[in-house]
């Protein structure tokens, strides 16, 4: 029962004191929740902009949640899915002659092998230098992000885009099929494929491995599992996944590499951290925590538009519902309890 | 409750009562989950005595000092100081009441300098930081106790040895009148030892009083005055130091008499089943916890190690299972050569492993019953033909072995965290004994069970070595060792001092053996002086 019931208590603190903010900023916050609720909601097209939002969310958090669950503390996910959109824009500047229907199995795969490579660095440097994987795939993120905008401002630039650093638009062949006129596409359907296989992936004896070693890799060690190639796999496929979600955003939404693939403000692969976070161990969770951020993204920019609040504000409120489910997560982890103090000791 | 002649009490003046207890302690229980910890001990600590607290691991002796520092609350007892009950809540009440502690694992930090780490917490942290007063009063204590060390050095700069001459700085600048040394030399050369020790008799003519925490009998007999003695969490005895010897200080530590054996012996043992060659393995430190170790045992024999703690012991029966390297010598399965394999060969060949730290390494806590008793065969094939784990043939493994092994648990899916320590160590056992190992390598069997618990697992040992499995058995417990064991090596900072048949064992050989006399080197007359 507490699953559900301090996470909705938790936003609706966060709401209360998110209004307080924006009323103290000039706006009447009833009037603003209420558009961001109907600018996420509203309609068919704005439900299908949040399904949008939420897509390489999902992708990238189960990759996430993979390196969580073997003990690999994975802050690179934005780093793999920008190295996952340029190895399947690779794919489609390369000009080879690959039949229609290949090209998007291709730049999957090409996607899933780039972000799983660089994710192999840092889970190499772990096993054999025993570094902190904490510092360095977040490093290796604005590694990624430079080598994608080098080949954006240089050799990949379109000249007929008046300067503008990004690749020429992808051909219909590598474009993901998009549902109705809206901007929700398959890759969307791929995300929730991917997360039912981790329902299977659990029954596996290799989800069984890969939990034991995260769970204690002296124990697992100790089963005869070989812990340093189980927690390399599991990395490589963790990279992969959010690879997969830089794929789905370029063969999806831009249709062409471009700069800030991301949202600058809640880059995908960091929000994809909190994803894995608040869902726990289940790939059920990392949907809904990637729909309810989806609703977050969608009803921040309408609300900006609405209400001239300026950004900062409307960023403060996202975080602060992030801020408080979270810490309404931790804190059902304790019970409060009143100790009355015993009688002052005689030391005093 | 004991009947103890209550301490002197405000008396002080009178001639004959002179000494009044720095510290006194009375029927101090504490129990921790399965375990009691200290069971009613009684201590008596003078003013400007060593007092040596000696026991085994696990006797209960950092239990009973984290007690009167206020770490731990006790579920009974009292403490007084200078005859005053007191109550200690914290570490805080403890200096306050002139109580210091250097513990085993150092509380310093590392990125600051001595003269900072000296002043942490011990000034109203308000005002500024004097770096100079804090610095001339590391020197000062410094040249007054010997405690030679640079007050401007970084912590991490020291070695172990100048490490704990900062904590007993820190100590003795709280006002400590009574301090009290958890292992001290444990961590440091025996030129490190012999400078403590000038130390302490520094502090002793200042006044201080000082209790020395160890399990080695010569040093013990070395600096202390008086010498407590204690044995599964209960207090032994309390002698003066030059009315006894270390004989009778080992006796007191592992038990007067041997205890009759359970089990019987056979003499007949199949073919040898384990071979070790030669052995050297790391510590974790990289130094040599194992150094040179040959043995070998036969189908249906145990060999017993005894040993204190610390001597090699668990790095031995890592490499044994292939969780060490070693990195030198040879270890031979049934005549197949595994030096050097992961333990996943081990296993294959035959090799069950029941390892000290039953929750660290043993099992998963977070995992359910089921999981950890297919921790070690979740891939074999009775377990689901696929990719996939069968989640009915784990449970009812599971529920065979909860049931032949009388695993007290709400089901197969409970956390296995929530298990007692007995039930724990059943279940591990029992996971262990499904494959009906060829070579069975124990660690402390039986730390910490209760009765029943013991009894189950030494009978169940006892019944695997009839059907014949070779078994290694490490423990501390010399009653377990005599119980199960056909011969007995004793283990010494890594070597095997000696190894002899279990029955020609007496208590006081062996903890000579112990305390590092090789055997052929033990007096003639010990045998038969018992």
């Amino acid at each position: 029962m507490l699953l559900y019931v301090v996470p909705l208590l938790s936003i609706a603190l966060a709401l209360l004191v998110g209004g307080a903010v924006i009323a103290a900023a000039g706006a009447n916050p009833l009037r603003a929740y209420s558009q961001m609720i109907l600018g996420a909601l509203g309609s068919l097209h704005s439900v299908a902009e949040v399904l949008v939002k939420s897509t390489p969310l999902m992708l990238a958090g189960l990759g996430v949640m993979l390196a969580f669950r073997v003990g690999f503390w994975n802050i690179g996910a934005e780093g793999q899915l920008y190295m996952g959109a340029f190895g399947a824009t690779l794919v489609v500047l390369q000009g080879w002659s690959l039949p229609g229907i290949g090209f998007l199995p291709t730049m999957v795969v090409a996607a899933v092998v780039a972000g799983g490579c660089w994710a192999l660095i840092p889970a190499l440097l772990k096993v054999r230098l025993n570094t902190n994987e904490i510092l360095t795939t977040l490093l290796l993120n604005y590694v990624a992000i430079l080598f994608v905008e080098y080949f954006l401002f240089g050799p990949w630039k379109d000249p007929l885009t008046l300067n503008f650093p990004m690749t020429k638009l992808f051909p219909h062949d590598a474009q993901l099929p998009r549902f109705g006129d809206t901007r929700l596409h398959w890759g969307f359907v791929l995300a929730i494929m991917l997360a039912a296989g981790f329902y299977l992936l659990e029954r596996t004896r290799w989800g069984f491995a890969i939990t034991v070693t995260g769970e204690n890799p002296r124990a697992a060690a100790y089963a005869g599992i070989d812990v340093l190639r189980t927690l390399v796999i599991a990395v490589v496929i963790s990279g992969g996944l959010a690879g997969l979600a830089g794929m789905v955003e370029v063969a999806g939404i831009q249709l062409r590499l471009v700069t800030g693939i991301s949202p600058p403000n809640a880059p995908y692969g960091y929000t994809a951290i909190i994803v894995a976070w608040l869902a726990r161990r289940r790939p059920l969770g990392v949907i809904l925590v990637s729909i309810l951020l989806g609703v977050l993204y969608v009803g921040g920019e309408v609300l900006q538009i609405e209400t001239k609040l300026p950004t900062a504000i409307v960023l403060v409120v996202q975080a602060m519902i992030l801020l408080f489910i979270l810490g309404g997560q931790v804190l059902t982890r304790y019970r409060v309890a009143l100790v009355r103090e015993e009688s002052r000791s005689v030391a005093a | 409750m004991r009947k103890e002649e209550t301490p002197p009490r405000s008396e002080a003046g009178r001639p004959g009562a002179s000494r009044i207890p720095v510290i006194s302690l009375r029927g101090i229980t504490k129990r921790f989950p399965g375990i009691t910890a200290n069971q009613s001990v009684d201590l008596d600590i003078l003013p400007g005595d060593v007092h040596s607290l000696l026991g085994e691991n696990g006797a209960g002796k950092t239990t009973l000092m984290n007690v009167l520092m206020g770490i731990y609350r006790p579920d009974a007892g009292t403490v007084a100081i200078d005859g005053q009950e007191v109550r200690i809540r914290s570490p805080r009440d403890a200096i306050a009441h002139g109580l210091g502690m250097v513990h085993q694992h150092f509380r310093l930090v590392a990125n600051l300098t001595v003269a900072e780490n000296v002043a942490l917490g011990m000034q109203p942290s308000v005002t500024a930081f004097n770096a100079r007063a804090a610095a001339r009063l590391v020197e000062d204590l410094g040249r007054r106790y010997g405690l030679d060390v640079d007050p401007a050095a970084y912590v991490w700069q020291l070695s172990v040895g100048e490490q704990q001459r900062v904590e007993i700085v820190k100590a003795l600048s709280r006002h400590a009148r009574a301090l009290i040394l958890d292992e001290p030399t444990s961590v440091l050369t025996p030129q490190e030892s012999q400078a403590l020790f000038v130390t302490l008799r520094r502090m002793l003519e200042a006044g201080h009083s000082v209790i020395f925490i160890s399990h080695k009998l010569d040093e013990v007999l070395e600096v202390s005055d008086r010498i407590s003695v204690m044995r599964h969490g209960r207090m032994i005895g309390t002698i003066d130091t030059a009315q006894t010897n270390q004989h009778e200080l080992a006796r007191m530590m592992i038990g007067r008499d041997l205890p009759p054996v359970e089990f019987e012996r056979s003499p007949d043992f199949g073919r040898p089943l384990l071979d070790v060659e030669g052995l050297s393995v790391p510590g974790d430190r990289g130094v040599l916890a194992v150094r040179n170790v040959s043995f070998s045992v036969r189908a249906g024999e145990c060999l017993g190690f005894a040993g204190v703690a610390g001597n090699g012991q668990e790095e031995l029966a890592d490499a044994l299972y292939g969780l060490r390297r070693p990195t030198a010598g040879r270890i031979r399965v049934g005549g197949a050569d595994l030096t050097g394999a992961p333990p996943r060969r081990f296993i294959d060949a035959g090799v069950s492993y029941v390892p000290a730290d039953r929750s660290g390494v043993g099992s998963v806590g977070a995992l359910s019953v089921a999981q950890n008793l297919i921790l070690k065969s979740f891939r074999d094939r009775r377990f689901g033909a696929s990719l996939f784990l069968d989640a009915r043939a784990v449970a009812d493994h599971a529920r065979a072995l909860i049931e032949e092994y009388a695993i007290q648990a709400g089901g197969p899916e409970d956390q296995i965290r929530t298990l007692s320590g007995g039930n724990l160590q059943k279940a591990i056992l029992g996971r262990e004994m499904s494959f009906s190992p060829d070579v069975l390598v124990v660690v402390s069997p039986t730390r910490g069970l209760d009765v029943g618990a013991t009894s189950f697992v030494r009978r169940t040992l006892h019944a695997h070595k009839v059907r014949g499995a070779a078994i290694v058995l490490i423990s501390e417990d010399l009653e377990e060792l005599f119980d199960l064991s056909d011969r007995l090596a004793v283990l010494f900072r890594g070597e095997v001092m000696g190894t002899f048949p279990a029955r020609d064992a007496d208590v006081r050989r062996l903890g000579l053996m112990m305390a590092g006399v090789r055997q052929e080197r033990l007096p003639h007359d010990a045998a038969v002086d018992q």
